[in-house]
């Protein structure tokens, strides 16, 4: 099936061009930063996670978000889905292969990565992020496969590949679920030390990942004749809808903790993100402006759905827009406030702020633009199957 | 041809993936690994904890083995900067600490900072002139329940079996998880190659490389040939850095503590340091 991704349109291969310069971008980047050392990012010694820790949390959501459209089709058998979940599962892929590059690139001896495995440590949270993400991408790449194969040779798939579609069902849990683990174990990191973490990065989860999978079927129905179903469309924005809610719930419920019970501590990182943090006269509110936009952002994709939905109308344009917004929104929240945030004060009570720089969001653009690059080749291959089908 | 190609690939990458998982789980089912995380037990640290479980009124049992610690006596630093500087710069030198001027990329072993910024939850709204005026020495705890080696995914740093939490520079591999679980802010890691910055070069430990943490190692090096660590020793003369054996009844230290009221960084983390002031 591979062969598929040779054969295609000029605007397929002038897509495929596009992202490849930024991935080029990427890998320059990454030399230097592989030569001189990590002294080329803007993180420093009070702040020594940013953006491709950020970038990797995010990621691991988008990869657990295909769950929403394996969980009802294999469990539930909704039927409308049986075209969606193979993208949900390449999406899974690339986004797993992205976390895995974001990983690389924020170690500080990549060529040693392999002592994760040569010296196991089960207390570690980041030894069982890594079993349980490669565990997940191996499922994947199983089900995904065979799955599409019987398509192609229109026969059913073999039974023994359903243990591995229901097996992979905790396992998208598990990953967003131990995920939160590293951050949320930390003595000291008040932000980070809540219990609600994990459910919260699921539910962002839920949202952010099949957001993207509807921006994708919109694009493939333009650009690749691929119909995803008007009722799969507009079922999968009402899972985003929920999801969506239920983080926003989660998120309000951090204030109240925060507010309610008045303990510095915890005030701080929200202060940061959401007003400014005063300190010895200094106001620190870079982020400020983006914990806005995606407070807006969020809210205004919800009311767009619902006005979508009250008055039983479903333009593409806007159901796209919408979940551009709600993903943006996400992305915001997780993939830069909820880590930035929780650094943004240091163990010795001093506040640092944080800025990439250049070169470092050369690398975060560059393995962004390999993850599109990967979901474009995977996609392509599953709508030629589908059109091989039809024919 | 084709089928044979495939079939050849199917048998290969299980191969290449069972040779690539088969030390770990090697690693995982041999006693070795569950002997080394039950480090703890076997040198009888869990001991005081679970005393407490059983008679939380009784006396004590005795905890076996040795725990180093340390104490700074804060009252013999006030109002010397210059003592500080001295135990500071003499762990820089034995321990070829870089020297980089730059807050971002500084690499800090043994360090003074403000009162405030050392003990935060002891600050009050209202301290002290003597605490305002003075820095107090900061340096790695060396906690009984450390959280970087809990979170180390390689075990490069590790609780040693007299209780210094150490490093193995050439196991890190530069994740930083022990620096976010850290919180007192202990460890630092080379952003950059270190050895330009190392004034003067001690050929007796060795000089780091970028891309790995460190920290303080309670001069376990220099334990180890009968001497005292760095810092304690440039400063002998005051008595202001008292070090030992938290375990033995006898030692120096134990009765400074027990003479003194002393006070660790962030007691309610649960990390239990083995570094205590006399504030």
């Amino acid at each position: 099936m591979i062969e598929k991704v040779f054969k295609g349109n000029s605007r397929y291969w002038m897509w495929l061009a596009f992202l490849s310069a930024f991935v080029a971008v990427g890998a320059i980047c990454y030399i230097r930063q592989y030569l001189f050392g990590l002294g080329l990012t803007g993180m420093g010694r009070d702040l020594s996670w940013g953006l491709y820790i950020s970038q990797f949390t995010f990621l691991v959501g988008v990869a657990a978000g295909g769950l929403m459209l394996v969980l009802p089709y294999y469990i539930h058998n909704y039927k409308v889905f049986g075209r969606l979940t193979i993208l949900g599962e390449f999406l899974a892929i690339s986004a797993i292969i992205m976390c895995l590059m974001f990983i690389m690139a924020d170690i500080g001896q990549p060529l040693r990565g392999l002592n994760m495995m040569l010296h196991p440590t089960p207390n570690s949270m980041l030894f069982w992020d890594m079993v349980v993400l490669l565990g997940y991408l191996g499922l994947n790449v199983i089900c995904a496969w065979v799955i599409l194969t019987a398509e192609r040779k229109q026969v059913k798939p073999p039974k023994w590949v359903y243990f591995f579609v229901y097996l992979s069902i905790p396992f998208a849990v598990s990953i967003h679920t131990v995920t939160a683990m590293l951050y949320c174990g930390l003595p000291g990191r008040h932000f980070w030390l809540s219990a609600i973490t994990a459910p919260r990065f699921l539910a962002s989860a839920f949202a952010a990942g099949p957001a993207l999978i509807v921006i994708a079927c919109l694009v493939m129905k333009r650009v690749a004749n691929f119909d995803a179903g008007k009722e799969a469309i507009s079922k999968l924005t009402t899972i985003i809808m929920y999801a969506a809610l239920i983080n926003a719930f989660f998120v309000l419920l951090e204030f109240f903790v925060g507010y309610y019970s008045n303990i510095p501590g915890h005030k701080h990182s929200l202060e940061y993100l959401f007003f400014g943090l005063e300190h010895h006269g200094v106001v620190y509110n870079n982020l400020v402006p983006f914990m806005w936009s995606s407070v807006l952002l969020c809210f205004g994709g919800l009311g767009l759905f619902a006005y979508m939905k009250i008055r039983k109308v479903q333009t593409d344009l806007w159901v796209g827009i919408g979940c551009a917004m709600i993903f943006t929104a996400l992305w915001l929240d997780k993939g830069l406030g909820f880590v930035l945030g929780g650094l943004v004060v240091n163990p010795m009570h001093e506040i640092v702020e944080y800025y990439p720089t250049a070169n470092e969001i050369g690398i975060t653009v560059g393995i962004w633009a390999t993850g599109f690059l990967l979901v474009t080749l995977m996609y392509k291959i599953a709508v030629d199957v589908e059109h091989e089908v039809e024919a | 041809m084709d089928k044979q190609r495939r079939k050849f690939l199917k048998v290969a990458g299980a191969t290449a993936l069972a040779g690539i998982s088969a030390p770990a789980v090697v690693k995982l089912t041999s006693s070795p690994a569950i002997a080394s995380s039950g480090h703890d037990a076997a040198t009888g640290h869990e001991a005081p904890g679970d005393a407490h479980k059983a008679a939380p009124h009784g006396a004590e049992e005795a905890p076996k083995g040795v725990r180093l610690g340390l104490v700074v006596d804060m009252r013999k630093f006030y109002g010397k900067p210059e003592l500080l500087d001295k135990a500071i710069a003499a762990c820089n030198k034995v321990h070829n600490v870089p020297q980089i001027d730059n807050k971002k990329s500084e690499i800090k072993w043994v360090w003074k900072a403000p009162f405030e910024n050392v003990f935060p939850e002891h600050s009050s709204s209202h301290s002290s002139k003597i605490r305002k005026e003075n820095d107090f020495l900061v340096m790695c705890n060396h906690c009984d329940e450390p959280p970087c080696v809990r979170v180390c995914p390689t075990q490069a740093t590790y609780r040693l079996p007299n209780g210094i939490v150490a490093m193995d520079f050439h196991r890190c591999i530069g994740c930083r998880f022990c620096m976010m679980g850290c919180p007192y802010g202990a460890r630092s890691f080379n952003w950059e190659n270190p050895r330009p910055y190392i004034k003067e070069y001690n050929p007796d430990f060795p000089s780091r490389m970028r891309g790995v943490v460190e920290k303080c190692n309670f001069c376990g090096e220099r334990i180890a040939l009968g001497k005292e660590p760095a810092c304690l020793e440039a400063v002998k003369e005051s008595g202001a850095i008292v070090f030992g054996d938290l375990n033995d009844p006898g030692s120096e230290i134990c009765e400074v503590l027990d003479k003194e009221n002393t006070i660790q960084r962030k007691p309610s983390l649960g990390t239990k340091p083995s570094v205590f002031y006399i504030v």
